[in-house]
């Protein structure tokens, strides 16, 4: 994999936020800025979905994505399609090398599959993206699609099997992303406690917005 | 040799033409079987809970909860609320897809060239995107419940550098692959080539659903319960259903 450096400046940046460890983040990003996505400690999934700001109906679509670039993994290039088919932001520039959009979003229910039923209780990302859209109002159940989970690695084997391998990223990774339309950005700053895809260690992440 | 959970005669048999789409409830102890009479069929669907309907086939957490990217016997379908809308129970194809999605108007003509209805009247070429949407209108459902589905009777592979990879002739006339329903679901479901499949002919292929009613619930449930993750979700059906 190609890793791609951007030249945008922190200092430059039109708009700045750390989204704590485990907590949801909801805004905006207009029609050609640039978004990015920063790993400030290391292995932490950061759990996004998008959607036209314009028409919140319009969002991510994981299989029009991948089938489109012909490859199962998203880094630099990859162009982020939507359920209508239009470009929705472009990956332009990635030090970590390769994201995940196959693994989904934590959750309450699925921790009961995927763990143990005593697991219920805990934080999960689903739970994070009802709780931003529902005071959002713009954004309800049925709009949670599949996400990207920005800096998790989940290789496919060519025999059908799907793993899960000790992140690609490291403190200070980022991604780099141009919005070709407004688009509503929804994180979810993982808080999965079960699993060693963070080292049982959630950390906050940073985005950041340039013109 | 694969073992079969239920007698026949089928309660209901139905083709599904190349091209069509159709939507159906498979209750819970029915198991549905897709049949592909000429080979090279390919059918997607989406699964819902007919009751429920913001409770739907969440892919991502299948593979994840299962570890895998290749759907056969054994292998559930669990909705986003951690449940088994449905477990694949017999299968003569050992390969289904969850990756290839459906295309759209714009995606087909690209592919297939324009196909229109003035011109080629019912043989006109359709789309997986509209097929759905059409059908799931007669259910209330709208453009945000067309997420992720799965395509059967489909192979895609993918390579170390993540490259897909569609495999021409995973199904034969006459594979079939078996759903078991543990709960009530909404299927609804177009018989449309795959997305990824190479070839530029616009030739979908038929395939005939046949209805049974699972002859002991509990043995199928059992048959599907092959990991912990399925055992937890399929108790998840169990005590939804209470
Ligand atoms: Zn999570």
């Amino acid at each position: 994999m190609t890793l791609i450096n951007s030249d945008r400046r922190p200092e430059d940046a039109v708009y700045r936020h750390v989204i704590p460890a485990g907590e949801p983040w909801l805004f905006e990003v207009k029609k050609g800025q640039t978004l990015r996505l920063l790993d400030l400690e290391g292995n932490q999934a950061i759990d996004t979905l998008f959607y036209n700001s314009d028409n919140p109906r319009e969002r991510y679509d994981p299989q029009r994505t991948l089938r489109r670039q012909g490859n199962v993994y998203l880094t630099t290039g990859s162009v982020l399609y939507s359920n209508l088919g239009n470009p929705l932001l472009t990956i332009v520039a990635d030090t970590c090398g390769r994201h995940d959009t196959l693994g989904g979003a934590c959750s309450q229910e699925s921790n009961t599959v995927r763990y143990a039923q005593d697991k219920r209780y805990m934080h999960s990302c689903r739970d994070n993206f009802l709780c931003a859209c529902l005071h959002d109002g713009r954004l309800h159940k049925r709009d949670i699609g599949a996400n990207i989970n920005f800096f998790m690695n989940v290789p496919v084997t060519p025999e059908g099997g799907l793993t899960f391998e000790d992140g690609l990223s490291a403190p200070g990774k980022y991604v780099d992303l141009v919005a070709e339309c407004n688009v509503m950005v929804l994180i979810s700053n993982c808080p999965q406690l079960n699993n060693p895809c963070n080292g049982w260690n959630p950390t906050p992440a940073e985005v950041l917005v340039w013109n | 040799m694969t073992d079969l959970f239920h007698s026949a005669p089928s309660v209901r048999e139905e083709p599904l033409p190349g091209g069509a789409h159709t939507s159906l409830i498979l209750r819970k102890g029915q198991i549905l079987r897709l049949t592909d009479i000429e080979g090279g069929a390919n059918v997607s669907m989406m699964m819902l809970n007919p009751h429920e309907k913001s409770e739907r086939l969440n892919l991502p957490d299948t593979l994840k909860g299962q570890h895998t990217a290749r759907l056969t016997t054994g292998y559930c379908f669990y909705s986003d609320m951690g449940r088994v809308m449905a477990g694949i129970v017999a299968d003569s194809c050992g390969w289904h897809d969850p990756f290839g999605g459906v295309l759209n108007a714009a995606e087909t003509q690209e592919k297939y060239g324009a196909g229109r209805y003035q011109e080629l009247r019912n043989g006109f070429y359709r789309n997986g995107v509209d097929n759905l949407l059409v059908e799931m209108g007669k259910w209330d459902l709208g453009l945000e419940d067309l997420l992720m589905v799965v395509n059967f009777f489909s192979k895609v592979t993918v390579d170390d550098q993540g490259r897909f990879g569609f495999s021409t002739g995973n199904s034969q006339a006459g594979d079939f692959v078996e759903l078991y329903a543990p709960m009530d679901v909404l299927m609804v479901l177009t018989a449309l080539p795959h997305p990824q499949d190479p070839a530029t002919d616009y030739l979908p292929r038929p395939v005939q659903l046949s209805w049974y009613q699972a002859d002991d619930m509990q043995v199928v449930s059992d048959a599907i319960a092959n990991r912990g993750e399925n055992q937890r979700a399929l108790q998840n059906t169990q005590l939804f259903a209470l």
